[in-house]
C-alpha cells in the first residue's frame, strides 16, 4: 500500500469496480474446497463460500447463518478468483468477521436467517463492498442508500425454479424504463413511492440503469435459464444450488458460463445445453407455502 | 486513418460497457469484439479489467485466441487495462491452473499483487508521458509488472512498482482510468491506432 497521502481505500469507486470488473460472469456457490476448485476451472468469475447451498438450508430448516472461518479461509486458499461469502440480514458483527477474513464481497442475503427484521446493515461504515438482493427498483434503491455497491434480484433460492428471478429482473428493469419516462417535476412522487432518495431517484431516470452493477439470482440452474436472464438485461448471474445438486457439476458449470457469454447465440447455448446429465431435480416456487418463500425476507 | 478510427473491446467478460464509453466519448468508432469477423475489422483492441483467467478461457472456447495473438504479433495497437495488462504480458507469475496470456509485452507480470479487495485503493499517481495533473488511478484486485523486460518501458510506479507500461503499439495499465473518466491513456492508444494510417 503507497505511503501517498492522497490513497484512500474502500471509496464507492473501489467497491463498485469490482463488481464492474465480474460483469458477463458467472458466480458460483460452494461449500468445499474441492468445489471451488471446480468452479474455477470452469470459469467462474467468482465463487460465494457457503455451508449448505440454498437447496439444503431449506430442505435441512434451522437458523442458517454466516460460515465457519475456517471453511472460508481454506476456500480462500484454494482459488485465484474472488471470494465472497454471506452475511445475515442485519448482522453487522458478521460482516465485521468476513471483513476480517478479507473476503472480498459480502452478500448481506436473505438466504441465511434475517438477525434484524428492521434494519439492514450500514455498509458505507466498511472497506469490503457489499451485494444485496433485490425484488423490486424500491428495494435496490434503498440498499443502494445503505452503502451496497451491487445488486442482485433475488428470484427464489434453492429452487431450480426460475420464474421468481424472471419476475424480479423484469420488474426492476420495467420501473427503471418507467422512471425514465417521467418529468422531472414527476419524480418527485416517484421518489417517495419508491421510498428512495431523491437525488438516487433522479440519478436512475437519467442513466436509465442503476450506478450499480446488477446481477441475477435465485433459480437458475441450466444454460438456457442463464442466457435468458442475461437477453433479459442481468450482467451476470449467480448460481446457487443449480450446479452442485446437478449430475455433473463440472460440465454443467462450464456450459453455464459458456452460455452466459454468448448469450445472445442460440446455437451456442444448444451446443452448451449438450450432455449435462440430469439438472437439479428443483422445487416449483408455487408448490412453496409463504413462509418458506426467502425473497419475502428484506424490505 | 481519416475519419473516426474503428477500434474494438474484447467483450467476453468485464468492464466492457466503460472502455465502450470512453472510446466513443473520445470520437472513435467502437464496437464489442466476441467473433473473429467482429476482430477483423477493427484496427486497434482494448482487453477491459474482469478476471483474466475468465476471458482466457472464453477466448479458447470461442475461437479468438489465436486470431488475437496474430493481430498482436501484425503490430495491431492493443490497450489493456488490469486484467487486460495480464492478457498482454509474456509471462504471468499466481496464475489460476492451466492459465494462459495472449502475450506480445515483454514483462512479467504478477496477478492480484496487493492483496484482497479490502486492499484496493485508488491514488494520485505521477505519469510523466501524460504530463500534469496526476492520474486519479483506481487500482481493483491489481496486479503490478514484476520485471520489465528490455523492449518495454515503464511508465509509471506506486512504491517503487511498475503499475504502467508500454511497448510500441503495446500500452497497460495496473488501474482503471475507464471507471473514473481519465481519458489520457486511450487518448494514446487510439493516437497509435490513427498512426497506422
Amino acid at each position: 500500500m503507497s505511503e501517498n497521502p492522497q490513497t484512500t481505500t474502500g471509496t464507492a469507486r473501489v467497491k463498485r469496480g469490482l463488481a464492474e470488473m465480474l460483469v458477463g460472469g458467472v458466480i458460483m456457490d460452494v461449500v468445499t474446497p474441492e468445489q471451488a476448485r471446480i468452479a474455477e476451472d470452469a470459469g467462474a468469475v467468482a465463487v460465494m463460500a457457503l455451508e449448505r447451498v440454498p437447496a439444503d438450508i431449506r430442505a435441512q430448516g434451522g437458523v442458517a447463518r454466516m460460515s465457519d472461518p475456517d471453511l472460508i479461509d481454506a476456500i480462500k486458499a484454494e482459488v485465484t478468483i474472488p471470494v465472497m461469502a454471506k452475511a445475515r440480514i442485519g448482522h453487522f458483527v458478521e460482516a465485521q468477521v468476513l471483513e476480517a477474513l478479507e473476503v472480498d464481497y459480502i452478500d448481506e442475503s436473505e438466504v441465511l436467517s434475517p438477525a434484524d427484521y428492521v434494519n439492514h446493515i450500514d455498509k458505507w461504515g466498511f472497506d469490503v463492498p457489499f451485494v444485496c438482493g433485490a425484488t423490486n427498483l424500491g428495494e435496490a434503491l434503498r440498499r443502494i442508500t445503505e452503502g451496497a455497491a451491487m445488486i442482485r434480484s433475488k428470484g427464489e433460492a434453492g429452487t431450480g425454479d426460475v420464474s421468481e428471478a424472471t419476475k424480479h429482473i423484469r420488474t426492476i428493469n420495467r420501473e427503471i424504463r418507467r422512471l425514465s419516462s417521467l418529468s422531472k417535476d414527476e419524480l418527485f412522487v416517484a421518489a417517495k413511492e419508491l421510498q428512495a432518495p431523491y437525488e438516487l431517484v433522479a440519478e436512475v431516470a437519467e442513466a436509465g440503469r442503476l450506478p450499480v452493477v446488477l446481477f441475477v439470482a435465485g433459480g437458475v440452474a441450466t444454460p438456457a435459464d442463464a442466457a435468458m436472464m442475461m437477453q433479459l438485461g442481468a450482467d451476470g448471474v449467480f448460481v446457487g444450488s443449480g450446479i452442485f445438486k446437478s449430475g455433473n457439476p463440472e460440465a454443467r458449470a462450464a456450459a453455464i458460463v459458456r452460455a452466459t457469454a454468448s448469450y445472445d447465440d442460440p446455437k451456442a447455448i444448444a451446443e452448451a445445453s449438450r450432455g449435462l446429465g440430469e439438472a437439479m431435480v428443483g422445487i416449483n416456487v408455487a408448490d412453496l407455502p409463504a413462509p418458506h418463500r426467502l425473497a419475502e425476507r428484506g424490505w | 486513418m481519416a475519419g473516426r478510427p474503428r477500434v474494438g473491446v474484447l467483450a467476453l467478460q468485464g468492464d466492457v460497457r466503460e472502455h465502450l464509453a470512453m472510446l466513443e466519448g473520445l470520437g472513435a468508432d467502437a464496437r464489442p469484439v466476441r467473433t473473429r469477423a467482429q476482430l477483423d475489422d477493427v484496427a486497434g483492441l482494448v482487453l477491459p479489467g474482469g478476471e483474466s483467467s475468465v476471458i482466457d478461457r472464453l477466448s479458447r472456447i470461442l475461437g479468438l485466441r489465436d486470431a488475437i495473438v496474430d493481430r498482436i504479433g501484425d503490430g495491431m495497437p492493443v490497450y489493456g487495462t488490469c486484467a487486460g495488462m495480464i492478457l498482454l504480458a509474456d509471462e504471468i507469475l499466481d496464475a489460476a491452473p492451466g492459465q494462459r496470456t495472449f502475450g506480445g509485452l515483454d514483462a512479467v507480470v504478477r496477478r492480484n499483487a496487493f492483496g484482497s479487495q479490502v486492499d484496493s485503493f485508488e491514488t494520485d499517481l505521477d505519469v510523466p508521458a501524460l504530463g500534469a495533473p496526476p492520474v486519479r488511478a483506481v487500482f481493483i484486485r491489481a496486479p503490478v509488472v514484476e520485471r520489465t523486460g528490455e523492449r518495454a518501458t515503464p511508465l509509471a510506479a506506486v512504491d517503487g512498482r511498475v503499475v504502467a507500461i508500454e511497448q510500441g503499439p503495446l500500452l497497460a495499465t495496473s488501474f482503471h482510468p475507464e471507471v473514473q473518466g481519465e481519458a489520457r491513456f486511450h487518448r494514446r492508444f487510439l493516437d497509435r491506432v490513427d498512426g497506422l494510417g
